[in-house]
């Protein structure tokens, strides 16, 4: 009983047969659901990454700063437009509130991003394909990217960073071929 | 010493200095939800951007006070109301110590306010999870904390009082099912103010200057420790009160209070890894560490999760049948007794759980599908449905019992409370199922403008939303209408209701128990309705889990 103590017995009382039998249904999609998450790792294409080095901002932006000189091929609204190679490193940094860079990618191709913030937290959130990861300053976060299809991307900032959080907005280009660099302008 | 009355409806004895401090911690539970509810209407109304009604500092500040009054100050100051009501009038027991009582009170008080203060001042716009390096004004860290230490000593006076009722032979060697719940509350409530003093007495010493600098990572992982534990407190309190509120309407128990005992158990076991959850798409923490934490070592918080899932309404079918409603499948669902809006609240409140907090909860806390929801509105739609459709809207059911029972006031326009209950759950259903569409486009979450007007680029997200931000105004103006109604039926009730002189005055029932059945039945199966009621949902998660994987496997290759 809820507000009185349960009649005496109550723990050899017999478990119902719907009760066992649902505790047995839940108990089986538990277990099914936590290996579902490991086989992901192994047949499944969208895993977060575990590699994540130390850094300080000052070695960031140094890195970054390098990266977009070595490869930059114009600009956007006053952001570096830069086209890095395949299975190239990737260095992207927020700050409050732009990312550093506008970044043009190839289609089918991996590309490995380094993301870390500035300042703040920060989110990376890819749009409209919805993919969301976090961005901490002296945290270099290591993912692995490849783009499954062309077109224009936008980055949002999706952690509050202060004050001026919704200006923040980057982007992203995916082309298959350099003729198309022409209809975004670059 | 201590001083009782007798209650003349229940017969339960009402320690004088429960009774005081249960009323204080009452009224300032209101309060807090009257804040958070005026923010909330506030916020509705700039998120959708037809009326975009706030300034950009103005909303993120609001968004804070609305988390925190919401989330910390409303459902803590109603805990611990609930556990000095828990540990005492339910065994008939007395207050331990009524000086600490006080002192609790005083320190949650001033907490409270201090917060609420630094926010309004612009003070403090960091928002409720206040993730470092942001930095608010040391008074800011100084409220929380003090909060935190007046709740815990809340909680160590519950502690106090049950192991007085022991000594005083007030119970027996098992508590009753609720003071059980209330005991796993308690207990997870211990590690959850720990976690919160380990995060927030450090984070104000950086503030003041005194300590150089906090890791970012270390700070999510502790400070989630006592951000998501705080919802499992919040998860057994509510679990508990449905089934006290089984017995106070039909006199019925859990068919089988072992089983119930159990989950109780394995949520203190298991239940703060899954703060993990919250970490999935950090960097700093691997994939093992995410995949064994987040899923409460292979689900066994969710386990417990889906035995209440049948062991509360087959408690309700089980004394429907004992009542004699026993014709077919839902004959007991139909008889239930909807127009107690105690009852009903908790009914809807256990639907909205289910249906929208738990499927959500479950699919976006898996490591992989959380890349993408991380941060969408899709998230605050899932909370809207835990802790707003499941635990307020418990609590405020449950506070029609309490009215008469502790203010002894009768509950004013009575008709109108009993469609409040409604109105809410509609209302923040249409809200939550708003939300996650809209975070399913990818609408990010604490954001004030998403067409980025001043940005460098412009962005347009999906056009079908417009419509999709109409349902959500309407689902956040009817939940805001029903709360207010709720606040000024409860507000009025107990400083001008009507007195409660004895049971003729009790507008809701309260069921003798049904005890135990004196003839055990031959059935084999006990509650074949809330099978099939369970089975239903089981069959939607699986759906919705589904889709989910399909959507991830669209987007790009991810290692
Ligand atoms: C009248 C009913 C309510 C309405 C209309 C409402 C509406 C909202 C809205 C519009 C947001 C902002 C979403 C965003 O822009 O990111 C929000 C956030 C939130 N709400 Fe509510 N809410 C209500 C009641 C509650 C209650 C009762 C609770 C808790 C018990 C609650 C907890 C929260 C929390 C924790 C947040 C997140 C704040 C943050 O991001 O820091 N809400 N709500
Ligand atoms: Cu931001």
């Amino acid at each position: 009983m809820s507000l009185e103590a349960p009649p005496s017995g109550w723990i050899h009382k017999k478990i119902a047969r719907d009760e066992k039998g649902w505790i047995i249904a839940a108990t089986v999609v538990c277990i099914a659901m936590f290996f579902w998450m490991i086989l992901w790792h192994v047949y499944g294409k969208q895993n977060p990454s575990s590699v994540t080095y130390y850094t300080t901002p000052e070695e960031f932006t140094t890195l970054t700063n390098s990266f977009i000189e070595q490869n930059q091929i114009g600009e956007d609204n006053g952001i570096p437009v830069v086209m890095p190679k395949p299975e190239s490193d990737v260095f992207l940094l927020a700050q409050m509130w732009r990312w550093s860079s506008v970044i043009v990618l190839k289609k089918d191709e991996w590309y490995k991003f380094h993301i870390s913030s500035k300042d703040v937290m920060h989110g990376f959130s890819v749009q409209p394909i919805n993919m969301n990861f976090m961005v901490f300053p002296n945290y270099d976060y290591v993912l692995d990217f490849k783009p499954n299809k062309t077109g224009e991307y936008m980055v949002v900032c999706n952690e509050f960073c202060g004050i001026g959080h919704h200006l923040m907005i980057g982007k992203i280009v995916v082309i298959e071929d350099e003729s198309e660099l022409a209809n975004y302008g670059y | 010493m201590s001083t009782f009355r007798t209650c003349d409806i229940t017969g339960f004895k009402v320690d004088n200095t429960t009774e005081k401090l249960f009323r204080l911690n009452a009224v300032f539970a209101v309060v807090s939800l009257l804040i958070a509810a005026l923010g909330a209407i506030l916020l509705v109304f700039t998120r959708w951007q037809d009326f975009h009604v706030l300034s950009s500092p103005w909303y993120y500040r609001i968004i804070g006070l609305h988390g925190v009054n919401a989330l910390v100050f409303w459902i803590v100051f109603f805990e611990i109301a609930g556990l000095y009501f828990g540990s005492t009038v339910v065994l008939n027991s007395r207050f331990c110590a009524p000086k600490l009582g006080w002192l609790s009170f005083i320190l949650m008080a001033t907490g409270f306010i201090l917060t609420d203060v630094m926010i309004l001042s612009g003070n403090a716009d960091v928002t409720m999870t206040s993730y470092v390096p942001l930095k608010a004004h040391p008074l800011y860290y100084l409220g929380i904390i003090l909060f935190a230490v007046g709740a815990l000593i809340g909680v160590g006076l519950f502690f106090g009082n049950i192991a007085l009722a022991k000594k005083e032979g007030k119970v027996g060697k098992t508590l009753p099912l609720f003071t059980y719940a209330l005991m796993a509350a308690a207990i997870i409530a211990v590690l959850t103010l720990l976690s919160g003093a380990l995060v927030y007495v450090p984070t104000f010493l950086w503030s003041l200057g005194l300590v150089e600098s906090i890791d970012p990572a270390w700070y999510r992982l502790v400070w989630w420790g006592f951000g998501h534990s705080a919802q499992q407190i919040n998860v057994c309190a509510m679990v508990g009160i449905w089934y006290l509120s089984v017995r106070l309407v039909l006199g019925g128990s859990s068919i089988n209070e072992k089983v119930s005992r159990v989950a109780f158990l394995f949520y203190i076991l298991f239940i703060s890894i899954a703060s993990a959850h919250h970490l999935l798409v950090d960097p700093a923490v691997s994939s093992t560490w995410k995949v064994w934490n987040t899923s409460y070592a292979m689900y066994l918080a969710v386990l417990a999760s889906m035995i209440h899932a049948f062991a509360v309404p087959s408690s309700m079918e089980a004394a429907q049948r004992r009542l004699g409603h026993n014709k077919g499948l839902f004959d007991w669902l139909i008889k239930l007794p909807w127009g107690n809006p105690a009852f009903s609240s908790i009914t809807l409140a256990i639907i909205g759980f289910g249906f929208i907090g738990g499927i959500t909860g479950v699919i976006y806390g898996m490591e992989q599908t959380n890349i993408i929801v991380h941060n969408t509105l899709a998230i605050v739609g899932h909370f809207k449905g835990t802790v707003v459709i499941g635990t307020t809207l418990t609590f405020m059911g449950i506070t029609y019992y309490l009215v008469p029972l502790m203010f002894r006031r009768k509950i004013v326009a009575f008709k109108l409370a009993k469609i409040q209950p409604w109105m809410f759950f509609f209302g923040i259903a249409l809200l939550a199922i708003g939300m996650i569409a809209l975070g399913m486009f990818g609408i990010p979450r604490r954001h004030y403008d998403i067409a980025f007007t001043g940005g460098p680029f412009t962005y347009d997200f999906n056009l079908v939303s417009g419509f999709i931000w109409v349902l959500f105004g309407l689902g956040g103006v009817l939940s805001f209408l029903s709360m207010l109604i709720w606040i000024l039926i409860v507000v009025v009730s107990v400083f001008f209701g009507p007195r409660v002189n004895g049971p003729q005055d009790m507008q809701l029932a309260i069921a003798a128990p049904l005890g135990e059945e004196r003839t055990p039945h031959k059935r084999k199966y006990e509650a074949p309705g809330t099978l099939v009621l369970t089975i239903i949902f089981l069959v939607t998660f699986l759906v919705f889990y589904f889709l989910n994987w399909k959507w991830l496997a669209a987007i790009w290759e991810i290692q």
